[in-house]
């Protein structure tokens, strides 16, 4: 079973480029265009692992990763925040909403794998 | 490297989008129509170009939307109002990213002058902590590919090249807090990861696990004690638990002995406290506030499963219509036009079927005839649905003449304020690409000549900030787009000197307010004199309207005095295909367009009267409508046929202007494709296009309006003209 990714990201390029990527690496990838389409999707999908931008509109990636830790199903779902924002209290209040790790974007493809194989079950 | 490629392209695409919505909302943010979520919104847009930009090394585009973006932080965190002077600078900076993006599409570069000055702007508002100087290495620093927390592969080659001999013996204390696991983190995973980094040994400390009754399921209770042989840095140790960092206590200590350490030593951890302390995590009161938040949860827990249960059904179908995340596809124009085209051969194919059944005599009534009708209904709603894919909003084309607006203002020194309407309204594409040209010139045109200066403006009693209108509507199966300012109106007396100097009129020529404003459009005519750097670049309005009627659209003006001017272009919702009703004139076929027609009408003796040698009009419910005829109109026929033994058809052109055509007898009203003359032989006056008829003939389309021009509706009654004419 190849392991299954979640992305979501407002941006289309952005989307588009962790669909190409994850794909090349055999991963299932679902993708998701805010937080709440991204709850949305996972009432259908169980990843293994979860990728969120934060700023996004609708709903950002702070609400994104708390509406996962209260669903039953995805409660432990690893969560690796994927932005431009490098400052270390956003990866705090990532982190007090519950995300698992993250990653600074522009990712590089190998690295973007490795953080994903690193904490994915 | 195609897939990459693909998304660059979708890169662009998208940035096309966000920078309309960077615009759009900038524009509202300026007419007090902005909250903070339009803000947001601004940011957002600035911060996925900027992100996407990165992702493709466009480095300049980065370090702009970097300053732009930061700037629009402040403004985000109140720190920065919105003045009028701060959007102003906004704006601009909306347009040098337009510009900096379009280069970047282009592979070309964007002269330094360009930005310069709004960075320096820019970088004003932001405050002293964003000066020059420090501005590169910010930006460096956040266009850097390597992502952070990630960065080891670098230090594992010099690891590696240093040698596996040269390892070190660490100790590490490993004990997770239950908010480690709660956020997804894995014992065993970052166990895995650092067995990557060397050899070791693991002993698990299960002193801390409680009696079932108090056992809490969520509950951290197990520590770890590592010891491990590595080449490694502490750093690159202490990367392992990056994500884990305030959700442990972690201790790593270098153990000061050789690095052949027997196993006892290793396990006996307590023994070898001797290393410095690198890190320790502070969790003092961690374990407490855990629990609370662990029975928190558990709370939310069961209010989301009732939730989840009382819409299971919807949530379902959310996600499998949303699941595969787009809602839309990009498709190649090439093979929508095929699309296009072939629906125009099933329109043909279908009308020639339909001729076949009844030349095969079929009964009425039979299973055949009413096949043929609903194929007709579904070959029409092919067409419509083929249409509507190639309709798009003129919300961009509208978008791009803000910044005409604000560039042709700045260039005159007017204020100017840009009022839109209608920017949903949807129109071919061709149409709206090929618009471009001609409003931007008509915008240029409406700020340069239209308005006056902030002097005369408050002069006359007016405002001083100008105001532009650009409106797009649907009317009557047309779209029409007009321009307007609020401005001094049409100098006539000015434009028939000018008409008269050039020699485009003759002295003695009675024109109607109407026909001097239409003789702008005449060719060779310009009313600048000197040709000033904006609209006036050699090119006249008669280019606009040459433009415009080669997408089968109609450009009107109507001005006045004192009061401003308006440029109304009325457009074809499609340029393919026609709903006209089929005619016959002379023993010939006619097509008229439906979109003209007001209504037919059999005439009685009693409505028609004669106006002098051979002109006529209809009386049409108290109203006199010159009549034309068709047949002498397109010179099948030197006699005027009596209107009496005819079907008048009464039609209106765009601009209002009325006419009685005069036609044999109605034989059809169907769908007809376009051909065009004009591609395929030479423009024909009176005649719009041709199309293929059910029955394999070709047909001519009548081109109303110029049929009316030609008979000069409003000088029919002097004979004179009607022959200058025919």
């Amino acid at each position: 079973m190849p392991l299954s990714v979640l992305a979501v990201d407002d941006s289309r390029t952005m989307r588009e480029m962790l669909r190409l990527a994850l794909t090349d690496a055999g991963f299932d990838v679902s993708l998701a265009d805010d937080g709440e389409h991204g709850l949305e999707v996972l009432q259908g999908v169980t990843p293994n692992v979860i990728i969120t931008d934060i700023n996004m509109p609708v709903m950002d990636g702070f609400g994104f990763i708390e509406g996962v830790r209260r669903s039953t199903e995805h409660r432990v779902t690893p969560i690796l925040v994927l932005t431009t924002e490098s400052a270390t209290d956003l990866k705090m209040r990532a982190k007090n909403a519950g995300a698992t790790g993250w990653i600074v974007k522009p990712f590089d493809k190998d690295k973007l794998i490795d953080a994903i194989k690193r904490v994915a079950a | 490297m195609d897939s990459m490629a693909d998304i660059k392209q979708t890169f662009f695409q998208e940035c096309d989008d966000l920078l309309g919505e960077l615009e759009s909302g900038l524009l509202d943010m300026e007419s007090g129509e902005g909250d903070s979520e339009t803000v947001a919104a601004i940011f957002r847009a600035v911060h996925s170009i900027k992100g996407g930009a990165g992702a493709f090394g466009l480095d300049k585009l980065v370090a702009f939307a970097h300053i732009f973006e930061t700037t629009l932080d402040e403004v985000r965190a109140d720190r920065l109002e919105a003045t009028p002077d701060v959007l102003s600078v906004l704006l601009r900076s909306s347009d040098v990213l337009a510009d900096l993006v379009g280069a970047a599409q282009k592979d070309e570069e964007l002269g330094e002058e360009r930005t310069a000055g709004l960075v320096g702007e820019l970088s004003a508002f932001v405050g002293a902590s964003a000066d020059a100087s420090e501005e590169p290495a910010a930006v460096g620093e956040d266009i850097a590919f390597a992502p952070l927390g990630m960065d080891f592969d670098l230090d594992d080659a010099i690891g590696d090249l240093d040698g596996p001999e040269d390892t070190q013996c660490y100790t590490i204390k490993f004990r997770p807090q239950p908010e480690l696991y709660a956020n997804g983190n894995e014992t065993v995973l970052l166990m895995r990861n650092l067995a990557d980094l060397g050899e070791m040994q693991v002993a698990c400390d299960e002193s801390k696990i409680p009696t079932l009754d108090e056992l809490d399921p969520e509950g951290a209770y197990l520590a770890w004690t590592i010891t491990m042989h590595t080449s490694h840095s502490e750093s690159e140790l202490l990367e392992v638990f990056e994500f884990v960092e305030g959700d442990c206590e972690l201790e790593i200590s270098l153990d000061e002995a050789p690095s052949d350490t027997t196993e006892s030593d290793l396990v006996d951890n307590e023994a070898t406290p001797t290393g410095e302390e690198v890190a320790t995590t502070d969790v003092e009161g961690a374990s407490a506030s855990a629990e609370d938040e662990v029975a928190n949860k558990d709370n939310v827990v069961q209010l989301a499963e009732q939730k989840d249960k009382q819409k299971p059904a919807a949530a379902a179908k959310a996600s499998t219509e949303k699941d595969t995340s787009d809602a839309t596809i990009r498709v190649n124009l090439g093979r929508i036009d095929r699309l296009v085209n072939l629906v125009g051969e099933l329109v043909i194919n279908q009308a020639m079927l339909t001729q076949g059944v009844i030349d095969a005599g079929l009964e009425r009534g039979d299973s055949v005839e009413s096949g043929l009708e609903e194929l007709k209904q579904l070959t029409r709603e092919i067409q419509e649905s083929v249409m509507a894919i190639r309709a798009q909003p003129v919300k961009a084309l509208f978008q791009r003449m803000s910044r005409i607006v604000r560039e042709a203002a700045r260039a005159t020194k007017k204020s100017v304020h840009l009022v839109m309407e209608g920017e949903m309204t949807e129109v071919d594409k061709t149409v709206v690409e090929r618009l471009a040209d001609p409003l931007t010139h008509m915008i240029r045109n409406a700020v340069d000549h239209g308005l006056e200066t902030a002097e005369e403006r408050i002069a006359n009693g007016k405002p001083a900030e100008g105001t532009v209108s650009l409106t797009a509507a649907h009317r009557s199966g047309r779209v029409v787009i007009e321009v307007s300012d609020d401005g001094a109106g049409i100098n006539r007396e000015r434009v028939k000197k000018i008409a008269l100097e050039k020699g485009l009129i003759s002295p003695d020529e009675q024109l109607s307010d109407s026909e001097v404003d239409n003789l702008l459009f005449m060719p060779g005519f310009s009313t600048v004199d000197k040709v000033s750097n904006l609209s006036g670049r050699g090119v006249g309005m008669d280019v606009v309207k040459r433009a415009i009627q080669a997408v089968g659209g109609k450009i009107s003006i109507s001005s006045k005095p004192g009061k401003g001017s308006t440029f109304s272009i009325s457009l074809p919702l499609t340029l393919a295909i026609l709903d006209g009703m089929v005619v016959e004139v002379a023993d010939q076929t006619l097509v008229v367009p439906l979109t003209a027609i007001v209504e037919t009408l059999k005439p009685t003796p009693s409505d028609i009267h004669e106006l002098g040698a051979g002109a006529k009009v209809i009386s049409i419910r108290g109203e006199f409508i010159p009549v034309i005829d068709a047949g002498r109109s397109m010179g099948y026929r030197n006699e005027p046929v009596d209107p009496l033994h005819g079907v008048v058809l009464s039609v209106e052109t765009e601009d209002g202007a009325r006419a009685a055509v005069i036609v044999d007898t109605i034989q059809d009203q169907r769908q007809v494709v376009i051909k065009s003359l004009e591609e395929n032989f030479g423009h024909v006056a009176s005649v719009a296009a041709a199309t293929i008829l059910g029955d394999g003939r070709i047909a001519l389309i009548l081109d109303v309006d110029s049929i009316i021009a030609r008979e000069g509706s409003a000088r029919l009654f002097h004979e004179t003209n009607l022959a200058a004419t025919g």
